[in-house]
């Protein structure tokens, strides 16, 4: 077979070249030409060339859209009622600054990727260590690494200066420990056959999933009959992480940094272009602005074309020509176009990205965030071994005498019920220089059973076991087992430990589970997590036979994970149960009452979780997730059958109806089973009831089911966030919305924003194209984000009351009748300051500039009011930018004033020593104002009732919080 | 050999970084700013703040309403329409015609003084329905050209009245070539009474926008006559009529300032307008008025601001009154939980 036949084969499967391994010369022969090769293309690391992505991106939304039509529009000098400048300054002034923050980011992503394309690595070649930049690894390479080097690329494993061939890499930053977990310290170790061997290493083309790397290497030549070794994500080093404990290790690159394939560069891949909900109600209301806009410009359009023909023909001294140009009735509709505009003023999309990234800035520096992350720790507290109890009702088993003697006198089952609990499990021992050992486990719960199993210690005897094989765990088996073996006896032991339900049924056929089954219901309703811990000896044979097929289902590239856990299944019977161990989830402080701000708030809880359901019911209870009888009540949702669970669901749907109206919490639990059959047949029942229900636990609950109820709920037009501790969630925590509790904020900034876009409107033609312009940047924007700095309530009175949240997210969020009272309150204004400013400047004093000046003032003093009105708390800050704003008008207008070659020469001198100016400004905001105080006040006192009515006809979009565990 | 039984001898050197925390990364040093912990003011909508307001505001502005009122009646203000009777009865069905022909113009007026007048009196026209703040009209000058002699040519923005066959108009655009040419001359008992026509325009003006140099040339030359012509020796920036005229108006109706009577005027004195009505309103039944008024700290005769301020203050201390009599009726104490919604209807979905 040639070379390029390999390669064409591969080809259409779905993974990459494989990658030859030669013995001699320890160097690896990539076998593929280019010119079938996808992946190995001499890209450095990253890509920091401006691509055109972005342009188009940032073009993709219709505001963009719009302001660029707008900008070419004014470039028609026929129509332009201003200078082109007050459009074009603008756009290029956002666009510098949104292109200056990109470059900048390019820049230092740049640095980054020439610091890591740059950095020297050790590779192997002909049997001689050499230095290399690390751009120039490729596929193939062998790479040296030291302890606390950086990973430079992918690599599979193939040496390490430990014998047993187990090196420890240390994940970096919050990227990778957000997709994987909790433990950063990861234990790697190197393919079992396989030291300097000529070999193939078959690796599926790189994806993303950190998790996982289904490959296989097969040695050249074949001295064995199974030559196929499987390879996982245990025997690979990742891009960016770091050597730890080991003095050094050796790799071959799989997965290289040029085209950014690496698992980690590709899970970091192009942040998709999400647009929040914020964005998307802005778009919408921009939407809704430009429809207002366009029948405007109709209406007004058509108006001023009768006008035109009939009137202004007449006007002798403006010399109409007697026969326009064809397109003569499109100029004056687009005049006003162009004058409507600044309807949708350009700064808003400034303001709200200037808004976005403070917000994201003070939810990053907030110390007080870190308390919210709810959680719970894993305390091993009570465990029943053969049938015996131990551990008190409020005690825990470690220090439990009767425990303890049984383990000093030798009790076998205690020993071995011990022996699981220390060796059935992943945990790695890490001894920090003191000599304190400390645990790294890939779950709270092993971590907890092993620190226990430490506590009892067997007399300080020294046992040892050699593992063979590791059944890990997953999610949908619900167990794990380890294979070990005696040292001194060379029997075989399967341990395993795992969920009742999983560890129970498989005992061999004559032992009583019934006391164990009691124990765990028992350990349930104090809801505590319980875990089965089982044992069964093996004969060497059935272990040799098994072994071969397991190894066999290690090494499929297709389908893995469901191929092992068939084979695991075969060895995972006639268990011995040894007992049942306890852990408790001990919730974190502030749990409860955490959880009662945010129900209080208005927010939907569901907690989605693993455990079993007297378990999570009991924990639910504790941490106030739902009352206990006989306020509240819990509706059961099970069943085997559909027909069960369809009757059971419609049971509960009725239920649901009749007490929506009494204070009374509902809550309905369906376990993972009953979930599936409601998910499948009965969505739409299921669906009602979700929206009915304020909450619900869901146990027994597996990933893709989660992610399913996430799902679920966003259909139904809830806003959803997710809260997981990791691992299951992620998915979950994927398919919600996040960042929601921001948006909230966010959205009501952006009602100020679109408020200021309107309450210009009033006298637009008057403004000279400086002054417009700078409105349109500066004055529009400056106050709108000072109020990122407002707080609307201290967080004491939040924490007193939380339904003031329920009621901002019902009420004041930016929704359409928010958005309508800012646009009545603007058209308002609007009409002031014209109505005031064209009677108390008439006649004598009809000077356009000087008009124009006293209505764009009027604007600026009414706009320092309105957001002083609105802001909530003070602070040096807020003064300074509402009062700094209007001094800044004033110097500024001064300053152009000072220029004798500006139309606006003089004109803010001569105002200002004008009485009848600033009577006129105190006139605009005392009749622009006082209505506004009056209804606020009025509303803010007397009409609570409204506001009343308001949350009961909102009360159905409020929001779901996901609570997985 | 694949193991990973718990062995303590699995940590070598360098596990001590284990310790070090990872936390800490990106946080900036406390501040108040970052933890936005500032010291705020955070007033609230009491009864008591807000009526007080209002009242405040209407105790302010009554006064100030009294003040520009009086001030605005203190003015005395002679407004004589004239663009219809200063037509020949017989010409009045054809007004064009008239105003276009070259017929005598010549129409005398006649005003009587209401009340004594304390010099300076402002002789002001008054048009109405013209729209100087038309966009092709307001746009149609060259400022350029209005300053600087050597910029005779930069017209333009001047379309359609840019130059002529003998070259560029100075001053160029509608603007000036619509320029206002009634004149008015007044006398009192026969005697002429002096108006003074400098010192009408603003100094900026004179000074900075109209070029010392700058010279009228080919005004009024092409085919077809707008409106004053200018004296082609006065360089523009003594043009003060034309100055005046170029300060363009804001609204359709507004008034240019003529020139000033510098002599006290007393009641009951009849005052004779010869007057040479040429400028064309007749195309577009605009309004021709000339205004004679003193001047108050406000300006000229205008009730507005007077008006307005006593409709809000009065409004104001309406309100203040509404707001007293609701809190003395319905006396609510602010910040009382039990106002709250959820909290009156503990039936509602928010039950707590």
């Amino acid at each position: 077979m040639t070379v390029t036949h390999l390669s064409k084969m591969r080809l259409w499967l779905p993974h990459s070249p494989p990658i030859f391994l030669n013995r001699e010369t320890l160097e690896l022969t990539v076998a593929i030409t280019s010119a079938v090769t996808y992946a190995f293309c001499n890209k450095k690391v990253g890509s920091t060339a401006l691509d055109f992505d972005i342009v188009i991106e940032k073009n993709a939304r219709f505001m963009n859209q719009y302001f660029l039509l707008i900008a070419c529009l004014q470039l028609w000098s026929l129509i332009t009622p201003v200078n082109p400048a007050s459009t074009w300054g603008p756009l290029i002034f956002i666009f510098a600054v949104s292109a200056t923050k990109e470059a900048w980011d390019d820049y230092n992503r740049y640095l980054s990727d020439k610091k890591a394309n740059e950095k020297e690595v050790w590779i192997v070649r002909q049997g001689i260590r050499k230095l290399i930049q690390a751009q120039d690894i490729h596929v193939g390479n062998i790479v040296w690494l030291r302890e606390n080097d950086e990973v430079p690329c992918d690599l599979v494993l193939l040496g390490t200066a430990d014998p047993l061939g187990i090196c420890y890499v240390e994940l970096k930053g919050k990227t990778t420990a957000a997709l994987d977990g909790e433990t950063d310290l990861k234990t790697r170790m190197i393919p079992s056959a396989c030291m300097g061997i000529d070999g193939v290493i078959e690796c599926p083309r790189p994806d993303k999933d950190i998790r996982r790397f289904d490959a296989n290497m097969r040695l050249f030549p074949p001295f064995l009959d199974n030559d196929v070794f499987p390879l996982t994500i245990k025997n690979t080093l990742l891009q960016s992480c770091y050597l730890r404990n080991t003095e050094w290790a050796c790799g071959v690159a799989v997965y290289t940094g040029k085209c950014n394939e690496t698992k980690l560069g590709m899970s970091r891949g192009i942040p998709e272009p999400k647009l929040t909900a914020v964005d998307a109600m802005i778009d919408k209301l921009t939407g809704a602005i430009f429809i207002f806009q366009i029948v405007v410009v109709i209406v007004l359009g058509v108006a001023g074309s009768v006008w035109k023909d009939t009137e202004a023909r007449k006007l002798w001294y403006v010399q109409y020509p007697k026969e326009g140009p064809w397109y003569e009735l499109l100029i004056i509709p687009l005049r006003f176009e162009l004058l409507c505009s600044i309807m949708i003023p350009i700064s808003i999309k400034v303001s709200l990205d200037l808004v976005k990234s403070l917000y994201a800035k003070f939810i990053d520096w907030d110390d007080q965030m870190v308390d919210l992350e709810t959680g719970t720790r894993s305390h091993a507290a009570k465990c029943c071994i053969s049938g015996r109890l131990y551990g008190n009702e409020n005690g825990d088993a470690l220090t439990d005498a009767e425990l303890l003697n049984a383990v000093s006198s030798g009790s076998t089952d205690v020993i071995r019920f011990l022996k699981v609990m220390a060796i059935c499990n992943t945990v790695i021992p890490v001894q920090s220089k003191s000599g304190e050992i400390s645990y790294k486990a890939q779950s709270q719960d092993e971590e907890a059973l092993v620190r226990a199993a430490a506590h009892i210690n067997f007399n300080a005897s020294l046992i040892q076991y050699e593992v063979l094989d590791i059944l890990e765990f997953t999610s949908d088996r619900k167990r794990m087992s380890v294979v070990v073996k005696d040292c001194q006896s060379g029997k075989i032991f399967l341990l395993a430990k795992g969920a009742d339900e999983a560890i129970l049924p498989h005992s061999y056929a004559g032992q009583q589970i019934r006391t164990f089954a009691e124990a765990v219901e028992q350990y349930a309703q104090l809801g505590l997590r319980t875990l089965c811990l089982a044992w069964r000896e093996l004969d060497n044979d059935e272990y040799q036979e098994w072994a071969v097929m397991f190894k066999e289902a290690n090494s499929t590239l297709v389908d893995r994970e469901w191929r092992v856990a068939e084979v695991c299944q075969r060895l995972e019977h006639d268990f011995e149960i040894l007992g049942v161990a306890a852990i408790e989830d001990r919730l974190q402080d502030g749990v409860p009452e955490t959880i009662e701000t945010l129900r209080k708030a208005g927010i939907n809880f569901w907690m989605l979780t693993g455990d079993k359901q007297s378990t999570a019911i009991q924990i639910a209870l504790s941490c106030n997730f739902v009352s206990p009888e006989p306020k509240g009540q819990l509706l059961m949702i099970d069943g085997k059958t559909g027909d069960e669970v369809s009757r059971s669901l419609e049971r509960v749907l009725l239920t649901m109806r009749i007490t929506n109206s009494e204070p009374k919490d509902v809550a309905f639990v369906v376990d993972g089973w009953a979930l599936e059959i409601a998910l499948r047949h009965y969505r739409k029942a299921f669906t009602e009831l979700a929206i009915l229900s304020r909450t619900a636990i869901c146990c027994r609950v597996t990933p893709s089911q989660k992610a399913q109820l996430v799902e679920l709920l966003k259909s139904c037009d809830y806003r959803t966030l997710a809260i997981g501790d990791g691992g299951n969630d992620v998915r979950m925590i994927q398919q919600a919305d996040i960042g929601v509790g921001i948006s909230g904020r966010e959205g009501l900034q952006a009602a100020r924003a679109a408020d200021y876009s309107i309450g210009s409107v009033s006298g637009t033609s008057l403004f000279n194209s400086v002054s417009l312009m700078a409105y349109n940047v500066f004055y529009t924007s400056v106050p709108v984000l000072v109020s990122v700095l407002d707080k609307d309530l201290s967080e004491r009175t939040v924490m007193q009351h939380p339904q003031i949240l329920f009621y901002c997210q019902a009420g004041r969020l930016l929704n359409p009748s928010t958005f309508a009272g800012w646009f009545g309150r603007s058209l308002f204004h609007a009409i002031v300051v014209f109505v005031i400013t064209i009677h108390s400047y008439a006649f004598e004093k009809s000077e356009m500039e000087e008009v124009s000046m006293v209505a764009l003032s009027g604007c600026i003093w009414l706009q320092a009011f309105v957001v002083a009105l609105e802001t909530n708390s003070f602070t040096i800050l807020q003064h300074l930018a509402i009062w700094g704003n209007l001094v800044g008008f004033y110097v500024i207008n001064w300053i152009v004033s000072a220029i004798p070659a500006s139309g606006m020469y003089t004109i803010m001198f001569r105002l200002c020593k004008q009485p009848s100016y600033w009577i006129t400004m105190f006139l605009t905001v005392a009749a622009g104002m006082g209505p506004v105080l009056a209804l606020k006040y009025f509303r803010y006192t007397y009409k609570s009732s409204k506001i009343n009515i308001l949350q009961q006809a909102n009360v159905w979009e409020g929001q779901f919080l996901l609570w997985g565990t | 050999m694949n193991s990973n039984t718990p062995s303590s001898s699995a940590g070598g050197p360098g596990s001590a970084d284990l310790a070090t925390p990872r936390r800490n990364s990106k946080r900036p040093k406390y501040s108040r700013f970052t933890q936005q912990e500032l010291p705020a003011c955070k007033p609230i909508l009491t009864p008591k703040w807000v009526i007080s307001t209002f009242l405040l505001i209407s105790v302010v502005f009554i006064p100030i309403g009294v003040v520009s009122l009086l001030a605005s009646r203190d003015v005395v203000e002679i407004v004589n329409q004239y663009e219809t009777e200063c037509i020949p009865e017989e010409s009045r069905n054809d007004k064009v015609g008239f105003i276009q022909s070259s017929q005598d113009k010549n129409c005398s007026r006649t005003l009587r003084v209401p009340k004594d007048m304390k010099q300076p009196i402002y002789v002001y026209y008054q048009l109405d329905n013209f729209y100087q703040n038309h966009r092709r009209y307001v746009k149609s000058r060259s400022d350029q050209q209005l300053r600087n002699p050597g910029s005779e040519n930069s017209t333009d923005a001047c379309e359609p009245e840019e130059k002529t066959n003998s070259g560029s108009i100075v001053p160029c655009g509608l603007i000036a070539w619509s320029l206002f040419n009634d004149t008015y001359a007044f006398s009192r008992n026969n005697q002429q009474l002096a108006i003074n026509k400098r010192g009408i325009s603003w100094k900026s003006d004179r000074d900075h926008k109209f070029g010392k140099r700058v010279y009228p040339k080919n005004f009024q030359n092409g085919t077809l006559i707008g409106g004053g012509r200018l004296n082609t020796s006065k360089p523009l920036s003594e043009q003060e009529d034309l100055i005046v005229w170029m300060r363009t108006a804001a609204l359709p109706t507004f008034r240019k300032l003529y020139g000033k009577i510098e002599m006290d005027l007393q009641t009951g004195d009849v005052i004779d307008v010869s007057l040479q009505n040429n400028y064309n309103t007749y195309s577009f039944n605009g309004k021709k008025k000339l205004v004679l008024s003193t001047t108050s700290w406000l300006g000229g005769k205008n009730d507005f601001i007077g008006i307005a301020y006593l409709t809000v203050g009065g409004l104001c201390f309406f309100l203040a009154m509404v707001f007293t009599l609701i809190y003395l009726i319905m006396p609510r104490q602010l910040g009382d939980p039990s106002y709250l919604s959820w909290n009156r209807n503990p039936g509602g979905h928010l039950a707590s």
